[in-house]
């Protein structure tokens, strides 16, 4: 890897029906960087890779090649190459002329093309498959025909459009460790688009993370868990107590009606924040050496630890612990000081709740079960008015 | 070939009857009054007499190739546009293209007369302006004009209903791998669309050598291809034996002409109009 750019989308914006896919998005990739964008439907990340295979034209902004601007390069000049997200193989050929698609197009001389097929069957383990119909291919097999077909080219950036969501989950980490192993063999720049955040954390050098067509963050995948910029990404990435704060002075936060001591520190004094603790982080203690102290509300068995919901004051924490607690135990909570991720209120402040439920959909469900029961209590008590 | 249930068979019986009564019996008449006389009596005289219509057959044959190539030329890339499009503009589409279907060939045809004459629509507006009336009708241009209006629909439908199916990615992983429009077009889009050109050149085809309507009203009489005189044979003549005799000669050339389609283009597994 080097500091060289490969390709720098400046101020990237792109509108559809009326609704902005992307707004102002700007992101560099260094030469033979693993890079992943990571958001969930809709945020904009493959969009963002269409743009840069040339499928689809900003509407503002630039995209630079190196030092060239390629706006308005059609998608067969670039010199990069895309996986898509089914694949996309020819039906009409079989494995050996889907591999070799590109080569022919470039009218290479047939001995060449027959040796870097040949070559490229090889390293994604597919000898013996060239005069298959596509079609008769398992989907991990048709999956690798499409990365030969892509690498064959040797392009200087592969694309890749979440090309394991098809695959079952072992297959799946199989094709993660094989993919991250090309790679660095290759040392081509990889651009992966996946929604799943442990891909994402175990595959990348870098990850960009997206939401409503924004970047929220860019970083290595340590830094995107432990210093989340925002209450997004805090949740987004792993789980995570979320809870308002304010930061009394350097190193010292305030949240739960407690002060603890932290390692974050240039925030204004009294400035409201964010606060972030992951639940492997929290020791449970006997309650009277713990720094807050709660009731056990819920207890999950799951293998390598349990998963246990401490209310305290009302907010759910959840705790990840090997430590059994059993429910309506009353227990102490024991934070280190670097366990206390401090972050910028940002306009995802408040929008993420505690572990009183573990999904949006969830809290919308209950939300409108709240308010239907509250509707047809009224509509009873119309009812009840309108006998008298 | 699976074996059936007895199910399968009771279901299927009125079909295998059907197709018996009126597609395989009245095949064995047609072959039996083409080798008898009026009187009934075994002969080979209409056969030999067929060698009189050869330039018939000839035009025939001439006229609906210009008609098919000429609707393959102009439903390819319409299909193809449309199967690009977005949902309902697709079925917009399909509608226009399919709403001269719901008129009866005859009163298009009549009504293409009414506008083609000499004191038709067209050279009535010509004379205004002064540019003399123009001979149309009765023209071969105008009976291959007649096939194409009549039957493109049966090309663009079969070409369309392919190319729906190919996935946008595709086309994408075809630029992507380095194929402009054309190296598109003819390693992916033709290949890959082959099934729907082979049903819909059959479709235009078929009909158009056996027309006899176009060609007589659009012909103004003055072009005869085999649908005429077979036509004419039947009706005007009374001989059921030379008709018969026209219409098998012109069954082999239809099932050659397929067998021949098929072998071009290859596969015949995907042919799903055919």
């Amino acid at each position: 890897m080097n500091e060289k750019n490969i390709i720098e989308l400046k101020n990237i914006t792109v509108r559809f029906d009326g609704e902005t896919i992307l707004d102002n998005l700007n992101l560099s990739i260094r030469d033979g960087e693993f890079v992943t964008l990571l958001g969930s439907s809709g945020c904009g990340k493959t969009t963002t890779l269409r743009i840069i295979a040339g499928f689809l034209e900003p509407d503002e902004g630039e995209v630079f090649f190196g030092d060239k601007n390629m706006n308005g390069v059609p998608a067969h000049k670039r010199e990069v190459n895309t996986i898509f997200q089914r694949y996309a193989l020819f039906p009409h050929y079989n494995v050996f002329d889907n591999v070799a698609y590109g080569l022919k197009v470039r009218h290479l001389p047939k001995a060449e093309i027959e040796e870097r097929v040949r070559d490229m069957l090889r390293l994604v383990n597919l000898e013996g498959f060239a005069k298959r119909p596509v079609s008769k291919l398992s989907g991990g097999q048709q999956q690798r025909v499409a990365i030969a077909r892509a690498l064959v080219l040797k392009p200087k950036v592969l694309l890749l459009d979440e090309p394991l969501s098809a695959l079952d989950a072992k297959l799946r980490k199989d094709m993660q460790v094989e993919l991250r192993n090309i790679q660095q063999a290759t040392g081509i720049t990889f651009v992966f688009v996946t929604h799943d955040q442990e891909e994402a954390l175990s595959m990348s050098d870098t990850v960009v993370v997206m939401n409503e067509g924004r970047v929220q963050q860019i970083g290595s995948p340590v830094d995107i868990y432990n210093e989340p910029e925002n209450a997004f990404v805090a949740d987004f990435i792993g789980e995570s107590n979320i809870l308002d704060g304010v930061m009394k002075a350097d190193y010292k936060a305030s949240f739960s009606g407690k002060t603890f001591q932290c390692v974050d520190s240039g925030f204004a004094p009294g400035e409201a924040v964010d606060i972030v603790v992951r639940p492997e982080d929290v020791d449970i203690v006997k309650p009277e050496d713990g720094m807050l102290r709660g009731i056990v509300t819920s207890v999950t068995f799951l293998g390598v630890h349990y998963e246990i919901i401490v209310d305290i004051g009302g907010f759910k924490w959840m705790i990840q612990t090997t430590d059994y607690a059993a429910v309506g135990d009353t227990v102490g909570l024991s934070i280190d000081p670097d366990a206390i991720h401090v972050m910028k209120k940002s306009k995802y402040s408040g929008l993420y709740g505690d572990y009183s439920t573990f999904s949006d959909e969830m809290e919308e469900m209950n939300q409108m079960s709240e308010e239907l029961a509250e509707e047809l209590s009224e509509e009873l008590s119309d009812s009840g008015d309108k006998e008298e | 070939m699976k074996q059936r249930s007895l199910l399968q068979r009771i279901i299927g019986a009125p079909y295998v009857l059907w197709a018996a009564i009126f597609i395989v019996v009245p095949l064995f008449i047609v072959a039996y009054y083409s080798f008898t006389d009026p009187n009934g009596a075994p002969t080979l005289a209409n056969i030999k007499n067929l060698g009189e219509y050869g330039p018939i057959f000839r035009d025939s044959i001439l006229y609906s190739l210009a008609a098919t190539v000429i609707s393959l030329v102009l439903a390819y890339p319409f299909a193809y546009v449309m199967s690009r499009k977005r949902e309902k503009t697709q079925q917009i589409m399909m509608v226009l293209v399919m709403l001269p279907m719901w008129m009866s060939l005859l009163i298009l045809t009549y009504s293409w007369m009414n506008i083609l004459e000499r004191n038709g629509i067209i050279n009535t507006l010509l004379s205004k302006i002064g540019a003399g009336p123009l001979t149309l009708i009765g023209t071969p241009g105008a009976v291959i004009f007649g096939m194409v209006y009549n039957y493109i629909p049966y090309m663009i439908l079969p070409i369309y209903s392919v190319m729906a199916k190919i996935e946008p990615s595709v086309l994408e992983a075809a630029e992507d791998l380095g194929s402009g429009g054309l190296s598109k077009l003819y390693r992916v889009i033709l290949p890959l669309s082959m099934p729907g050109v082979v049903s819909g050149i059959t479709m235009v085809f078929v009909p158009s050598v056996s027309t006899f309507y176009i060609s007589q009203k659009l012909g103004d009489g003055k072009i005869l291809l085999v649908g005429d005189i077979i036509e004419r044979q039947i009706q005007a003549q009374n001989n059921y034996n030379m008709g018969a005799a026209l219409s098998l000669v012109l069954m082999v050339i239809i099932v050659l002409s397929m067998a021949l389609m098929k072998l071009f283009a290859g596969d015949t597994d995907e042919n799903l109009y055919v």
